[in-house]
């Protein structure tokens, strides 16, 4: 019911193009635009309603309503601020380093949404099918440290310098743990496809063969999106907002959504390489494929938000301490004991 | 295959527009109201004082030191993941050997102190 929508209308789209008498090569080149703005028009959505849902969750949380004034629900909350930050002045503190200053909130959105290229929202619906997929994302998502770093170190203010200086330190220490944990489940494929990987899980996810690794990329997940309790980045309590003290109007909205967009690649790689990507569980088909991602993907983003508005901030030694001295150990552990009990199982025979 | 790697340099442009648009629509309806302490550093009220540029802690030198060395190891092992099954005992050794390597290298920054937050 409902499998074929997007595969469809895609080959219904190359058809179109092939029967006007469109060269193949220049057909290929507007449906990969059509999926681009399909993608950018699916996140941009995406990241908005995760703005409304983490402030839903949170009041719920907190014996609270949220909000509920704007629009039915208060669904429309967030396309308010949008609106209202848009219309905001953009200031331009007097001793910025200004290209560098306004560089940042435009290259924010670039690190995620290139990782989007290679993300399979259903069966046979990759927006590129790239071979070495899961070094793909790794690589383009570690760009985004650089970014913050960026806004960090041109705002001229020793808050965003401490922030910046943070973010540095926070992603570059759980980047190892988070890309050390998917070597395990790259051992057990055999392969750096995303496609490949999902299909390799027809039978167990990879979550009860590895459920060691799939603690510590959520933990090193969670550190990476900066999320509470590891948002020592922009503790307001105690940096104001980190990196983004000086921004003000839609280059703060950018950041913003921008770290929603991370929090969903995060989402999606760790249901890809461990959830089981687009299949269904216990078998149930009667809900499309991308339908099961979708399900997916918002459970863990709700997880994400629990964890946030239940546990308090740590210390950054408390940080840093618990990424160097256990993270790292444990997933080297892991990658061993992989090793080991797949060359046991061999040579076992079973 | 090319069209792949078109895909991915048109992803990045997408990112480029969702980013640069947005500043770009903002920039053409915003207002502009010169106001003069509108325009220094915030600092809770008060005027900054000294330069803000300065070098900084040196555990975060260490940590990013630390991470370089790591990370190079960590592009090593990727390689070696995939082909781990079809390698057979080679890989097997190998990786124990390349893994216990990882270990002395972390005991020794451990021992040394570089993980220590002072």
């Amino acid at each position: 019911m409902g499998e074929n929508i997007f595969t469809g209308i895609a080959a219904g789209l190359r058809t179109i193009l092939a029967g006007a008498g469109v060269p193949p090569l220049a057909s290929e080149f507007i449906v990969m635009l059509v999926k681009l703005v399909a993608v950018i028009v699916f996140v941009s959505l995406n990241v908005i309603w995760l703005v409304y849902m983490e402030r839903k969750v949170c009041a719920y949380i907190q014996c609270r309503i949220g909000p509920n004034r704007v629009g039915p629900k208060g669904l429309l909350q967030t396309v308010a601020d949008v609106v209202k930050l848009l219309a905001k002045e953009i200031i331009i503190p007097r001793r910025v380093d200004k290209v560098v200053y306004l560089a940042a909130p435009i290259l924010v959105f670039v690190p995620p949404m290139m990782a989007f290229a290679v993300i399979p929202w259903g069966e046979g619906m990759a927006p590129i099918d790239l071979n070495i997929g899961v070094f793909y994302v790794l690589a383009v998502a570690s760009l985004s440290t650089i970014i913050f770093w960026m806004g960090g170190w041109s705002s001229n203010n020793k808050y965003s310098l401490v922030g910046g200086m943070r973010v540095v330190a926070q992603m570059v220490s759980y980047e190892l743990p988070l890309v050390l944990s998917l070597l395990g489940v790259i051992m057990l494929t055999g392969t750096l496809s995303i496609t490949e990987i999902v299909n390799a899980q027809r039978g167990t996810w990879f979550i009860f063969a590895q459920p060691l690794a799939f603690l510590i990329y959520f933990i090193a997940g969670v550190s990476e999106v900066n999320r509470t309790p590891f948002d020592l980045v922009e503790g307001e309590s105690e940096i104001i907002a980190g990196p983004y003290t000086e921004y003000s109007g839609m280059g703060y909205a950018m950041y913003m959504l921008a770290e929603y967009g991370s929090m969903m690649v995060i989402s999606c790689m760790c249901t890809i390489m461990f959830l089981g990507g687009w299949l269904a569980p216990f078998g149930w088909t009667f809900l499309p494929s991308w339908f099961w991602f979708f399900i997916k993907v918002y459970a863990m983003i709700f997880i994400f938000m629990w964890i946030r508005w239940t546990y308090p901030r740590i210390r950054v030694d408390q940080l840093m301490a618990f990424g160097w001295k256990v993270l790292v150990p444990l997933s080297l552990a892991n990658i061993f004991v992989t090793g080991v009990g797949m060359y046991i199982y061999r040579a076992i025979g079973w | 295959m090319l069209s792949e790697w078109v895909g991915v340099l048109l992803f990045l442009i997408g990112g480029l527009l969702v980013g640069g648009g947005g500043i770009l629509t903002s920039y053409l309806i915003h207002p502009r109201r010169y106001q003069g302490q509108k325009f220094e550093p915030y600092e809770c009220g008060v005027d900054t004082i000294g330069p803000t540029w300065v070098q900084f802690k040196t555990s975060y030198f260490l940590y990013a030191l630390l991470f370089v060395i790591f990370d190079v190891e960590t592009i090593y092992l990727y390689p070696w993941a995939v082909r781990f099954q079809s390698l057979g005992l080679f890989a097997f050794i190998e990786m124990i050997i390349f893994i216990f390597i990882l270990i002395v290298g972390l005991w020794y920054a451990w021992k040394e102190g570089a993980l220590e937050w002072k």
